[in-house]
């Protein structure tokens, strides 16, 4: 049995992707096997929407949606997009580079991939990275009043900002009842431009065992 | 577990038969004698330190053979908390809500080194030592602690119920929060969560 030896040769989707896009492809390259592609962020909607629906290309699974912060004034962070094609048994990376700190907008993919919603709420959490057109962009492992940042950024100590006895009271403060739902004004106000299928989970309470 | 306690030779503590009938005894004694044997325990397990609180319940270990029959998982009915394993700040007003519920008389179990300090999570999510959250009675080291290290607590536990005394009203008090909502003051919890190991050579500031 021979060992599997990466690949070295880039993904055929790239080159489908400079074809169609031209200059909306700043760069690609391959990594360990793995075919990476760099994306502006203006035309990442079009791009990521023309990979899942093209025949040929069917990345129709969002394996992953992150971001890494490379502490690095050239490139501050980046949004990674790891796609798969279920049918054709292939993968792509799609990256968007956010080059200024200060502006960290991207736009969501939650209408192409649902299971987008809680990913980007997750890359929104941490690295504060804000996700344009996603329907609930809200704090999901740190609770909503967390005050103190966003944790995975480089610059974020790894302790917290605040003395262990301020972040003590802010934690005790916080209502451990206080589950997303209607009972929340922001929602309830915004209830109904919400997508049908948005409605439809909120007015189910969504409370877990609280229900 | 018999009623009689050979290591005591004062009457008091022990169950005179003056008669088959009726008994004199301490009612301290009797009274931490029932208490100390019939503790039930609600499991609040968040990580590898609930699996082994689970392998303790279970056939081998038994904590029932300690009087720990029923697991109770309702605060409202149970005794000894145990707290298994780390606690983030997202979860710190659940389990002060918990402990609130519990009624007297009622003891905490800090099971494993991150409940007791945090253990290896010295980070901004997690609490260091559940100590600044609710009052502990017996700390149980280890990472995750074996079995029998928390078999060891609870016997730890009941010997300290056996040392009280009913008729002492300040065991039973209610630790009430402060004004800022705060059991602890804030300067105590942070001499409390002083870094320690390798985390002293990690600064505050980036």
């Amino acid at each position: 049995m021979t060992a599997v030896i990466p690949s070295a040769t880039a993904s055929p989707s790239v080159a489908a992707l400079r074809a169609q896009f031209g200059t909306a492809i700043e760069g690609a390259e391959v990594s360990c096997g793995d075919s990476i592609v760099y994306v502006t962020r203006e035309r990442a909607h079009d791009i990521l929407a023309w990979l899942k629906d093209t025949p040929g290309q069917q990345f129709n699974y969002l394996t992953d949606l992150t971001a890494v912060d490379y502490r690095d004034p050239e490139r501050p962070l980046e949004v990674v997009y790891q796609l798969r094609s279920l049918s054709r048994k292939a993968d792509l990376r799609v990256k968007i580079a956010l080059r200024d700190e200060s502006d960290l907008e991207v736009p969501t993919v939650w209408d192409l991939w649902k299971g987008a919603d809680w990913l980007e709420r997750e890359v929104y959490d941490m690295f504060g990275v804000r996700f344009t057109g996603h329907p609930d962009l809200r704090r999901i492992l740190m609770w909503e009043t967390y005050a103190e940042g966003y944790p995975l950024r480089k610059d974020f100590p790894l302790r917290g900002h605040f003395s262990r006895g301020e972040q003590t009271r802010q934690a005790l403060a916080a209502n451990p009842e206080a589950h997303y739902s209607l009972e929340e004004l922001s929602i309830a106000e915004v209830f109904g431009e919400l997508p049908a299928d948005m409605q439809e989970r909120l007015a189910r309470g969504e409370r877990g065992f609280l229900k | 577990m018999g009623l009689s306690d050979p290591g005591r030779v004062d009457a008091g503590a022990t169950m005179s038969v003056a008669s088959p009938n009726w008994i004199t005894t301490r009612m301290d004694f009797l009274t931490n004698w029932a208490r100390a044997n019939s503790l039930w325990p609600m499991p609040f397990g968040t990580a590898c330190c609930a699996i082994e609180y689970m392998a303790t319940a279970a056939s081998r270990f038994d904590i029932a053979r300690f009087g720990m029959e029923r697991q109770s998982f309702s605060p409202r009915q149970a005794d000894v908390l145990i707290c298994a394993g780390r606690l983030p700040f997202k979860l710190a007003p659940v389990i002060r809500r918990i402990w609130d519920q519990m009624p007297q008389p009622k003891w905490a179990i800090s099971m494993g080194a991150c409940a007791s300090s945090g253990g290896i999570f010295d980070n901004y999510s997690m609490v260091q030592g559940i100590d600044t959250i609710i009052p502990v009675d017996v700390y149980v080291p280890g990472c995750p602690p074996r079995p029998e290290g928390l078999l060891y607590g609870i016997l730890l536990l009941q010997k300290k119920i056996k040392g009280e005394s009913v008729f002492d009203p300040t065991l039973r008090d209610e630790q009430l929060v402060g004004p800022d909502g705060l059991f602890l003051p804030p300067d105590r919890i942070d001499e409390l969560s002083e870094p320690f190991g390798n985390s002293v050579s990690q600064t505050r500031s980036a």
